[in-house]
């Protein structure tokens, strides 16, 4: 005990952990990933309450029954909420600071996360209208950054009302 | 104590790759269940069974939530163990006067990654997780304790698989069924020595889910419902060479405490992933000759992780309600070599 | 199909890779063992009742009382009370050719610790063999100090 000459005792142990998996997307994600190969949106309608969803499923959150009705969606859609980030991370793959935002594409009854690019950022807001920006057509694949970003549109802007059901 | 029974149950077909996801292989299973049982949703309680490390997919248990549907928001629960112990969970909210009915289903797809390599995960972090062992093998060192510390051979091991998988050929769900000959099992080579493949579990994805009721609504809802007459869970030390590997004293002290020996058991539902598991189980049960031990061809014929659990109750539970048993004992495992144990006795009446 | 995504059974799949680093704080009971390692020696601990746990955990997995803190030394050698064989060993495992499992009581030990045994065939594998450790060139301490067990003579 306190003798310069004893060992350091040994305090932590790396642990390292890394498992690999092939990860399937299941039946309805693959029909939208193959639909984003080809440059199209695809939602699912709830065959109960008729929403649409984007990305779907393959079934209804609020009804718990299969969606199998494919609608196909516009790439243009509202901004419905959003965050400026500033916290740096590993996996993102936009310069800091961006927009990352929620979006309604027309046509559908769930928002999804994306990011916003093109705009400065005090100009993100409730309400604007934006349209995908996608790969070049040669590099379209069944992966969602063929979506790279949202770019704003010149359109006048969804009020908030209009907006509240799908918040 | 309130009378809490199973009143339906339903279970996808196990299979060694499924293409759906786990809602859309989970939504018809809790469809069926809930049709069955004839309740009206919403159950006053839900509650879950599966593991994310499957999938290697952090939070994948919340978008099984789809197949139980949570709008109005529900009253929901779940656990990282199989779904036998979600049961549990919801059979004490019963008992607590929280619940009249409830949803229990669970899930597992294991075709994504390297199932013995995930169950390694769960091992003490410090001393043995780093050496990797893989479930398979932790299984073979019980095995050999057992076959040293009571005389008995391979072929005892190979009779279990064999008489499993043909029970199995009346169970449309099994992964594996069908006739095989012991002396041909037998001349396979070991898979981890003394285990063979066949003393092991097929690995496959499935999905099962049942309803629990109490007193009179589960009367209104099934002509003869399943009564949960006791259940009990025990868990022993996590480390292996702390533990008697040939033995289940986990299991031995539920099934007092669950109250097996009180009458006599026409059939068993026992998990046991593991050929040599069978007999440790059965002797630890106090089980006899007599008794009807896994007529579903048990974990052997078809062991979806996390659900395998909570299909032996289910189908025990089910030969209940059907009247081939008056009395059936269901048991659930979970951890390496046995080591936290579920026990649950159903009666007819 | 375009780089690692490919089609099973008509559904879309894609390789996934969950990785995690994990720097654990082993506490004062496994920085003792975890310390004697990385001087090639191996301790356990004396619980209340007077049992050798090995490895040392913090309670006595029996009565969940707290050990004491009287450290033993243990083996170096020790018996096989169980064990099983490995023929493919995955790429995680201790040793890349075919070895076995086993459940090692080190002399002085009242419980067993699990580790590879590299015994060459599994003919060479018996409960009641004795084996030794076979030490890492260099050691950190952490588990994989000991390479694995060998039998010994």
């Amino acid at each position: 005990m306190g003798d310069a000459s004893e060992p350091k005792p040994v305090k932590t142990i790396k642990t390292p952990m890394r498992l690999e998996y092939q990860y399937t997307a299941g039946e309805a994600t693959s029909r939208y990933l193959r639909g984003i190969a080809q440059g199209r949106i695809l939602g699912q309608r709830c065959p109960s309450c008729k929403k649409v969803y984007v990305p779907p499923r393959g079934s209804c959150p609020r009804c718990a029954v299969a969606t199998t009705e494919e609608v196909q969606l516009s790439d243009k859609g509202t901004v419905t909420t959003f965050a400026i980030v500033r916290v740096p991370s590993e996996n993102i793959s936009v310069p800091l600071p961006f927009a990352s935002v929620h979006i309604l594409l027309d046509g559908a009854d769930i928002p999804f996360f994306s990011v916003v690019q093109g705009c400065p950022l005090e100009r993100v807001r409730i309400g604007m209208r934006v349209r995908a920006e996608w790969v070049p057509r040669e590099e379209l694949a069944p992966t969602a950054t063929s979506i790279r970003w949202f770019v704003p549109i010149d359109e006048p802007d969804v009020p908030f009302e209009k907006l509240e059901a799908a918040l | 104590m309130r009378e809490v029974a199973v009143v339906s149950f339903a279970q996808s077909r196990h299979v060694r790759r499924e293409a759906r996801n786990e809602v859309e292989i989970l939504m018809p299973v809790v469809h069926e269940a809930v049709e069955r049982s004839g309740i009206a949703r919403p159950f006053d309680f839900t509650c879950s069974g599966s593991t994310d490390f499957l999938q290697g997919q952090p939070f994948a248990f919340v978008m099984a939530l789809d197949a139980a549907g949570a709008w109005p928001p529900i009253a929901e629960s779940h656990v990282e163990m199989d779904g036998a112990w979600a049961l549990y969970e919801a059979w004490v909210k019963i008992q607590a006067g929280q619940a009249d009915t409830a949803l229990v289903y669970a899930f597992g797809k294991s075709s994504p990654g390297d199932l013995p390599e995930v169950l390694s995960r769960q091992l003490d972090p410090y001393v043995v997780a780093p050496l990797w062992p893989d479930a398979v093998s932790l299984a073979a060192l019980q095995a050999r304790a057992w076959l040293e510390k009571t005389g008995r051979s391979e072929r005892d091991l190979a009779e279990v698989a064999a008489r499993s998988r043909r029970s199995a050929k009346a169970n449309p769900h099994a992964t594996l069924a069908g006739d095989y000959e012991v002396a041909k099992l037998l001349a396979e080579p070991h898979l981890a020595a003394p285990l063979r493949r066949h003393d092991c579990p097929p690995i496959c994805d499935g999905a099962a889910a049942l309803v629990l009721a109490a007193g009179d609504v589960a009367r209104r809802a099934c002509k003869r419902p399943a009564w949960i007459r006791g259940i009990d869970h025990r868990i022993e030390p996590h480390a292996l060479g702390a533990r008697d590997l040939a033995d289940s004293p986990s299991t031995r002290l539920a099934g007092v405490r669950a109250g097996v020996g009180k009458g006599g058991v026409d059939v068993a539902e026992l998990h046991a992933p593991f050929a040599h598991q069978e007999w440790i189980l059965r002797e630890a049960l106090g089980l006899g000759a007599g008794v009807d031990v896994n007529p579903s061809g048990g974990a052997l014929s078809a062991n979806p992780m996390m659900a395998a659990g909570l299909i032996r109750i289910g189908e025990a539970a089910r030969r209940i309600s059907d009247g081939a048993a008056r009395r059936a004992v269901a048991h659930a495992t979970s951890g390496p070599c046995l080591q936290q144990n579920l026990v649950c006795v159903l009666e007819g009446a | 199909m375009k780089g690692p995504i490919t089609e099973v059974d008509g559904v879309l799949a894609a390789p996934h890779v969950l990785e995690y680093p994990y720097r654990r704080s082993v506490g004062p009971v496994l920085s003792r063992f975890f310390t004697a390692l990385r001087e090639r020696r191996i301790l356990g601990v004396r619980t209340a009742a007077g049992r050798v746990l090995v490895p040392p955990a913090e309670a006595d997995p029996d009565s969940g009382t707290a050990v004491t803190d009287d450290f033993v030394e243990v083996g170096p050698g020790g018996v096989v009370t169980t064990w099983s064989w490995v023929t493919r060993p995955r790429e995680k495992q201790p040793l890349p050719h075919p070895f076995g499992w086993a459940l090692i009581r080190l002399d002085g030990a009242d419980t067993a610790m699990l580790h590879a045994v590299d015994a060459g065939d599994a003919s060479r594998m018996r409960t009641g063999m004795r084996v030794r450790p076979r030490w890492r060139a260099e050691t950190v301490g952490e588990i994989g100090d000991i390479a694995c067990f060998e039998p010994e003579g």
